[in-house]
């Protein structure tokens, strides 16, 4: 099963839900984390997980809400560069820490990053919506492991559900983001 | 806001005269295919449906319209690039809407495999039609005649020319509206022609940053969230419920219309908490525990001619199984399970003045219309339901009941509300494929010929539950009953059951005419493109020479529904401690005519690991009428480690019509793993899921 950086403590998020900075008020507490390399202030209501933080009060609904209970991937962002389940982990608790996104994975000139240009080249999804959380896990992967097996892949994603079955596609699709990875030499 | 999102009457509901197509989307010209005079179904309820349009503009850019939704199957860029095939246009110059009920033409649903057959004959059709105006005005413009004119990479050249006239060149200030002829399968060309050129799929960028907008993501100026009293049970009424403590909570605000209770909030917390501090009473039907279900079930048929009732009677089926040489009575069991689409269900509900409109991942947008309408007392020229990317649906996400909550919470409250299932209110309050017990009668004559087949499917529906073999005497029949779970579509639906207990029935059949299951089948095997699958799917499998023994086994299996043949070879080991590995999937699998062979095979893999789950250990597990496991830690789908090789032939049958294929893939899956079990240990499993625990019992 999956290491991923999951809270000891099970969190049941029944929070899916999305909206602007502008509708949070604007009494509750916030904490600073680095999101996507910016400092922002997020809310720190005791019920709120990261995941929440990121899509209602920064908007990045890039991440997906799946389950809430750390079981599907589709929430899975980088915290200090490990891949972690967003809705598992307390806002409290990302204080001061860095977290990167999916939209937070392509260059500054909006090039795509190796693992997110073999996805779309070997459209390496059906419906799309677990293609975030695999994105950010296989991007974890790859950064700590030069040359990934498929056995490597498969314990590194096996956290992460894709309920159209495009499991095949997207092992393919990371092997050939080795490929790019290793060409350009990133 | 587009001129496309401007508030106006549905595209379907408006008399021809009427439908402002310059209006919409500036001018050009616009080719027709008309609906069908009569729907497409088996059954023929269905209405007149169908029919695309398309619209060639001052900017060269072809928008094409189809009533199908995407629903995350891939049919939007299979579609996209029917278009660009026959305009020869460039795939990122093709902007298809899909699943909007302001602009496109009315449309049954998206199931039953039905977006290949449906919309590629009719945008194809349409796009032909755009064609053919394109080449009349490049003729009028240079001379000649329009047939000495080819459409060439999004212009108009003389035939044989390398230089032609971009179309925005020849559409500008242009109103042309002309109605397409239907055609049939042939004219989508030879196979390099069927769907353009392959390119990356253009909206590929958007998904891979993160920036795709799914239903979950919409968003709305001044939006507030909702939250539903749902009933607990099936068939539950609200006998009471008091809201008194739930009203004094600041900021929310409690809705409350006859039978149904909700609450809108600034934010879901909010809305939930007051909805959980209703107190409600609910009459509940008296529902089994799960040991008791079959007893309930069959106890509790629905009577008299249903949607899905179809009967096959021929010969005398009890004298035949009197005259037998070996009768088997056999008993298959396929547990409810549910779809997880990885999205749960949402909609976005706005108001403005008296016209609705509804951002809802739903498969049936004009049913959900009609639901919406009928529910809030509005005329359905006042309702619009857009499809946005939706997290999949898998027959799961079939009408409009969390889009008329949406907008009866956002009526009350005058604001847009969005209305979003958790993961447990996504199981506990959709809908579950239902379960399904077959019993089945068979007998074999000395030669090994089978001469008696009774097949009885309770609960779960008719879907491939006729026999592709050909036996003389046979009843096949179905009975609905009244489930306790709330029960519905599902992939590939009844298919699933009844293929499994028919398959797995053949094989207990051949085994005891002592003949292998391969040519036991073949045997009684009259449909070429049957066989043709199996024969394929067996030499790729390397049927002939399996080895087995050592804790390893095959299995087969065929089925035939929906248009296309599938059959699918089981390599599986059991070790020592009796665990159960599939190690090797191999079909082959036949739909007509490809159209976009990626995507095709894409569904096709999917659908084999989407079958792996109910095959091996997707079960609901429930207690009167109340699922006991509506989490993804205590309810179990495929990952990663459960996928096996899977070897997918595609055998393409130019001459057929194209036939959906994401559901038919499932359908052997089960009984050839079932078959493969029994090969292994000579254990006979009947009930699906095969092995829940991983393991075989003892």
């Amino acid at each position: 099963m999956s290491h991923h950086g999951r809270a000891t403590s099970k969190l049941i998020d029944s929070d899916p839900y999305c909206g602007t900075a502008s509708s949070s008020p604007m009494s509750e507490p916030t904490i600073s984390v680095r999101v996507n390399g910016r400092a922002e202030a997020i809310s720190t209501l005791p019920e709120r997980s990261l995941l929440a933080a990121l899509r209602y009060d920064l908007g990045l609904t890039g991440t997906k809400y799946g389950c809430g209970e750390g079981e599907c991937g589709a929430c899975t962002v980088l915290l200090d560069g490990i891949a972690t389940r967003a809705c598992q982990i307390p806002v409290a608790e990302a204080g001061g820490r860095e977290v990167v996104t999916i939209e937070g994975l392509a260059g500054p000139a909006g090039a795509l990053s190796p693992v997110q240009r073999a996805f779309a080249e070997l459209g390496a999804f059906q419906c799309g919506f677990c293609t975030s959380g695999m994105i950010v896990a296989a991007t974890a992967l790859l950064s700590r492991t030069r040359a990934p097996t498929r056995d490597d892949i498969e314990s590194a994603l096996n956290g992460n559900l894709c309920r159209c079955g495009g499991y095949l596609r997207i092992q393919k699709a990371i092997e050939r983001a080795v490929e790019l990875r290793d060409r350009e030499g990133r | 806001m587009t001129p496309l999102d401007r508030p106006r009457r549905p595209w379907d509901r408006a008399p021809v005269a009427e439908r402002e197509y310059f209006e919409m989307l500036g001018l050009g010209i616009v080719s027709v295919l008309p609906a069908r005079a009569e729907g497409a179904s088996r059954n023929g309820w269905s209405p007149p449906s169908g029919g695309a349009w398309v619209h060639v503009g001052e900017d060269g850019t072809v928008h094409a319209f189809t009533g199908k939704a995407e629903v995350g199957q891939g049919t939007r860029t299979a579609l996209a690039r029917v278009v660009s095939a026959a305009l020869d246009v460039p795939a990122a110059q093709v902007d298809l809407r899909m699943g909007d009920t302001d602009l496109c033409p009315w449309d049954m649903g998206t199931f039953g495999s039905r977006s290949m057959p449906d919309a590629v004959p009719a945008l194809y059709a349409a796009a032909l039609g755009a064609g053919e105006v394109l080449r009349e005005l490049a003729a009028r413009r240079t001379g000649g005649r329009p047939e000495g004119f080819e459409l060439h990479d999004g212009s108009v050249r003389p035939t044989g020319s390398t230089s032609g006239t971009p179309f925005a060149e020849l559409v500008r200030g242009e109103s042309i509206v002309r109605e397409a002829s239907p055609v049939g399968p042939q004219a989508l060309g030879p196979p390099t022609h069927r769907a353009g050129r392959p390119s990356p799929d253009p909206l590929a960028d958007d998904l891979v940053t993160g920036h795709r907008q799914f239903v979950s993501d919409v968003s709305r100026p001044g939006m507030l969230h909702g939250a539903v009293l749902w009933p607990p049970v099936r068939g539950a009424t609200l006998l009471e419920a008091d809201s008194a403590s739930a009203e004094r909570l600041p900021g929310v605000a409690i809705v409350r219309d006859g039978a149904f209770v909700g609450a809108v909030a600034g934010s879901p917390f909010a809305a939930r908490a007051a909805v959980a501090s209703v107190r409600a009473r609910w009459d509940r039907p008296a529902y089994p525990a799960e040991p008791e279900i079959e007893a309930y079930l069959g106890a509790h048929p629905l009577s008299g001619d249903h949607w899905d009732s179809d009967e096959d009677r021929e010969g005398d089926v009890e004298t035949a199984l009197g005259t037998a040489a070996h009768r088997v009575e056999l008993r298959y069991r396929t547990s409810y399970i549910a779809h997880v689409p990885l999205e749960p269900r949402c909609a976005i509900a706005e108001w403005t003045g008296h016209r609705l409109t509804v951002w809802v991942g739903t498969q049936t947008p004009f049913r959900a219309r009609s639901q919406v309408a009928e529910a809030l007392e509005c005329s359905e020229d006042d309702v619009r339901i857009i499809v946005p990317p939706t997290g999949a649906g898998f027959g799961g996400k079939h009408g409009g009941e969390i889009a008329t909550a949406a907008a009866r919470l956002a009526r009350a409250s005058g604001h847009p509300v969005r209305l979003a299932f958790s993961r447990e209110e996504e199981f506990l309050h959709g809908y579950l494929r239902p379960m399904s017990i077959v019993e089945i009668r068979a007998g074999i004559d000395a030669a090994g010929r089978v001469t008696a087949w009774s097949f009885h499917n309770l609960n779960g529906g008719a879907a491939a539950a006729s026999t592709p073999y050909s036996v003389p005497n046979r009843h096949i029949w179905n009975t609905l009953a009244d489930s306790p779970l709330p029960q519905g579509p599902y992939r590939s639906l009844a298919a699933n059951a009844n293929n499994f207990a028919r398959e797995c029935a053949m094989d207990e059949l051949g085994s005891r005419a002592g003949l292998d299951p391969l040519d036991f089948r073949r045997r009684h095997l009259d449909d070429p493109r049957l066989r043709t699958v199996l024969d394929r799917a067996a030499d790729r499998a390397g049927w002939a020479d399996r080895a087995r023994g050592a804790g390893r086994g095959y299995g087969l299996a065929l089925g035939r529904e929906k248009g296309g043949r599938i059959a699918t070879v089981a390599e599986v080991s059991v070790d020592r401690q009796r665990r159960v590995r599939v190690d090797r999937l191999v079909s082959a699998f036949e739909a007509g005519r490809i159209v976009h062979p990626e995507n095709l095979r894409s569904q096709v893999e999917g659908a084999h690991v989407m079958a792996l789950g109910g095959a091996l250990f997707e079960a609901i597990r429930f207690h009167q009428g109340v699922v006991q496991n509506p989490r993804l830690s205590q309810y179990r789908v495929p990952r990663f480690s459960d996928v096996p090789e899977i070897e997918i032939e595609l055998v393409d049958a130019p001459e057929v019509a194209p036939a959906g294929a994401g559901e038919t893939p499932m359908i052997a899956v089960a009984p050839a793993i079932a078959n493969a079990i029994s090969d292994v240990t000579g254990v006979r499993l009947r009930t699906l899921p095969l092995v829940p625990t991983g393991r075989m019992a003892k």
